[in-house]
């Protein structure tokens, strides 16, 4: 019980974050509000059982893609977004969009017929199971993820680099 | 407790990884090569690059072979590695020879258009060679989480490729506007997966497949399953470039560089083909009724949009790039055809056929543009190609033969693409999808014949002349040659093509008419 | 399991009241006369030259974006590490494939000269 308020907890601060998100005009209050997110979010994997996960997200989005965001913003020296017909237009036809997708996506949700319930934390949360699963049953996923990361890391390089 | 090292990492493992181990050797070698070239070596990279690829192609041929004796030895379709997740069927193997090939011609596009641009750099040939590791994991793999992780791989690399221009405006906003898009595609496709890994409780495609198959027998119309279904179609479709998902492509495809662009439009294309056909014939094979009506609408939309904007377009590379999403609509009318519960295999052997030919016939028109790339000519407009008859008239025959292809002329490669989805369409009685598709072909002739009517009945603009660089000029010969063979001469190509989907066990291609 | 992280959520529930509680106790109480030299920023008793948000230089942003990604480079280590045992040679194995691929970008970086300063 507690359980479930708790995670309904996040999940409510999580969507208002999300909500403030794009709201603000100014971009260091959008990133802010984007730590709110990551952090419930974390907090929600967590209650779902995915310890390992939970952690990576704070440590990986709440922390270091942070970083990267408020540099970026800090690079473009960005300052409060203006508002221009169109964005009128975005918020006339995208706010009624909105509102009717997450409606069909929850009804959907909802009026799911899924076969057995899986009880919370029984899946491989922990970094013992996540590393049972990585290193044996993913194993060629794991492996194409280096080079995934040394194609990351190359892109940052090769679109950044300067004139020689 | 340890566990042994066979395991996890059998023989079999090392053999169908070794096309993938083998180009990321070549890759990380080119980086390291690079750092010790001199300036005016760097062409150099390209012949690594090329080189793995070779090593790559017989790393596939030994797969090939150890498949065929796997068969013959009546083992046929276990031929299955690292627990199930990727299998190296005929259907990947075609589709490796495919990406190889692309890779191979666009490398060969590239050195000099890279000097040209100021831009030769090692990265450029090890992207290349990533990316192709990320399509044959796309092509053979069988788990959704091998199929993600390649099409990331893939897609990362494309992102980067084409914002590799870093002194040219259109390439950056290229970059972005694709990477963007790119990104937003791949998470509603990670969201459909997951609805479906909730649905099944596994990542194996059959496995998905068969919950599928009996939880449609209890609940036909479960709302989950078409909003997943939704979900994954839409991902698919944006990375083939269809309509109402194909925005991204124009720009994209007019910023990259230009030998890019060529890859883009087959190889990345028949990865995203690869992918979009090994998840709606093997794991979404039950839900064909519902998808059926949704794939021929996004087909006669792509039909025509493509072929009606590229109607008015001046650039080249934004001509092309309608082009192909027209093309992309003529394939999914392959996926149309057959009846409500199976895709005919007429249709899909047609989607085989167009792929190989589009591979050639549309590098080879791409080959021909980055020719135009001159020192100070950026070339890519119609009127840089105005007069190509009296200036180069090899190019302007060959790059008729392309557009002559690409519209579907007999005896041309492109011919027996069309050919092949047309008989799928008539066969399973789709005969006024049918119509609609001869009507657009026809249509497709006009722009294509205006590229034509531009080489031949204008006069150049400027006078500075056009040479062939070695690397370009085996291009143009490799994918001339394709062109012509493919159409003069199409048996052994149709029957690679048949081969591919061919399965000694019947239930191994799933949802295929026989 | 979730139940072992109960009190990080008592903690976090907590700090939500005592955070706001103390703000507000601190603004009712303290005296309240700001002046212009006192809202000024301190820099260490010099007077600020310019905005604080000046524009920084790319080279920030690559050093920022090298760092995450080899922090999740690092995140895979993580279940590696906790399963060392249990994967024994194999597993070694595994990982030094891992960190080879990503050594030769560490290594390709640094000639690059992308982590210089200059």
């Amino acid at each position: 019980m507690l359980h479930l308020a708790l995670f309904l907890i996040f999940g409510v601060i999580a969507v208002v974050g999300a909500i403030n998100l794009i709201a603000q005009t100014h971009p260091i209050n959008s990133a802010l509000s984007l730590v709110v997110v990551m952090g419930s979010l974390a907090a929600e994997y967590l209650l779902l059982g995915a310890e390992f996960l939970g952690a990576i997200q704070v440590i990986v989005y709440a922390g270091a893609i942070m970083v990267l965001f408020v540099f970026t913003i800090m690079l473009l020296n960005a300052g409060a977004e203006e508002q221009t017909r169109g964005s009128k237009v975005a918020i006339i036809i995208g706010i009624p969009g909105m509102v009717i997708g997450s409606v069909a996506v929850a009804w959907a949700l909802i009026r799911a017929h899924t076969g057995a319930e899986v009880p919370v934390g029984s899946l491989y949360g922990s970094a013992q199971g996540i590393g049972h699963l990585l290193f044996r049953d993913f194993l060629l996923p794991f492996e194409i993820t280096s080079v995934l990361i040394l194609i990351a890391i190359m892109g940052a390089v090769v679109l950044a680099r300067r004139e020689s | 407790m340890a566990m042994p090292l066979h395991q996890f990492f059998t023989s079999t493992d090392y053999l169908l990884s070794l096309p993938m181990i083998m180009l990321a050797l070549f890759g990380m070698g080119v980086l390291i090569i690079d750092l010790l070239l001199p300036p005016e070596w760097k062409r150099a990279n390209a012949w690594t690059a090329l080189v793995g690829l070779v090593f790559s192609a017989i790393a596939v041929y030994k797969v090939q072979i150890a498949d065929r004796i796997a068969e013959a030895h009546g083992q046929a379709g276990s031929f299955v590695g690292f627990g199930g997740s990727l299998v190296a069927d005929r259907f990947a193997i075609y589709f490796y020879y495919l990406f190889l090939a692309g890779a191979a011609i666009a490398i060969l596009m590239s050195v000099k258009y890279l000097e040209i641009e100021r831009e030769q750099h090692g990265e450029f040939y090890a992207l290349v060679l990533f990316s192709v590791i990320g399509m044959m994991c796309m092509a053979s793999g069988y788990d959704i989480v091998l199929l993600f992780v390649g099409l990331e791989l893939m897609a990362l690399s494309t992102y980067v490729l084409v914002g590799f221009l870093r002194r040219d405006q259109r390439s950056n906003e290229a970059a972005l506007k694709y990477l963007l898009l790119g990104a937003f595609s791949s998470g509603i496709f990670a969201y459909g997966l997951s609805l479906f890994y909730g649905l099944a409780g596994s990542t194996n495609l059959g496995q998905i497949a068969l919950t599928l198959e009996q939880h449609f027998l209890a609940n036909p119309k479960d709302p989950v399953a078409i909003l997943a279904l939704l979900t994954t179609a839409t991902g698919l479709l944006f990375k083939i470039a269809a309509v109402p998902f194909h925005q991204w492509a124009p720009d994209a495809y007019e910023g990259a560089p230009t030998s890019i662009t060529g890859y883009m439009s087959v190889a990345v294309k028949a990865a995203g083909w690869a992918l979009l056909l090994r998840i709606f014939l093997y794991m979404l094979y039950p839900l064909r009724p519902i998808y059926l009506p949704m794939i021929i609408f996004v087909s006669l939309a792509t039909l025509t949009a493509g072929n009606l904007a590229a109607l008015t377009q001046s650039n080249l590379k934004r001509l092309l790039a309608y082009s192909s999403i027209a093309h992309v609509g003529y394939m999914l009318l392959g996926l149309v055809a057959g009846n409500t519960n199976n895709a005919s295999s007429t249709g899909i052997k047609g989607i085989m056929v167009y792929l190989l030919v589009y591979t050639f016939m549309n590098l080879g028109a791409f080959a021909v543009i980055t020719s135009l790339r001159r020192r100070d000519i950026i070339g890519d407009e119609i009127d840089d190609i105005a007069g190509l008859m009296f200036k180069a008239p090899t190019e302007a025959i060959l790059m008729l033969v392309f557009l002559l292809s690409l519209a579907g002329i007999p005896p041309l490669a492109g011919f027996w693409g069309k050919y092949f989805i047309f008989l799928s369409l008539i066969e399973s009685g789709h005969y006024a999808l049918a119509t609609v598709a001869v009507l657009y072909a026809v249509l497709g002739l006009y722009y294509y014949m205006r590229i034509a009517n531009a080489m031949f009945m204008r006069r150049a603009e400027t006078a500075e002349p056009v040479s062939l660089s070695p690397g370009l000029r085996l291009a143009l010969a490799i994918t001339a040659l394709g062109t012509v063979i493919i159409g003069i001469f199409p048996e052994v190509f149709l029957r690679a093509a048949a081969w591919s989907l061919s399965v000694p066990q019947a239930s191994a291609v799933a949802g295929l008419l026989k | 399991m979730p139940a072992n992280y109960v009190p990080i959520f008592i903690f976090i529930a907590i700090i939500a009241v005592a955070l706001p509680v103390t703000l507000l106790a601190a603004k009712l109480i303290r005296p309240d006369n700001p002046q212009k030299t006192k809202a000024m920023p301190y820099e260490c008793g010099v007077d600020p030259i310019g905005d604080a948000r000046a524009r920084y230089t790319v080279r920030f942003y690559i050093i920022a974006i090298l760092f995450v990604v080899f922090d999740v480079e690092t995140i895979f280590l993580f279940p590696w590490a906790v399963q060392y045992k249990a994967l024994g040679l194999f597993g070694l194995a595994e990982m030094l494939v891992f960190l080879a691929i990503l050594i030769v970008g560490y290594v390709w970086v640094w000639k690059k000269g992308a982590l210089e300063w200059i």
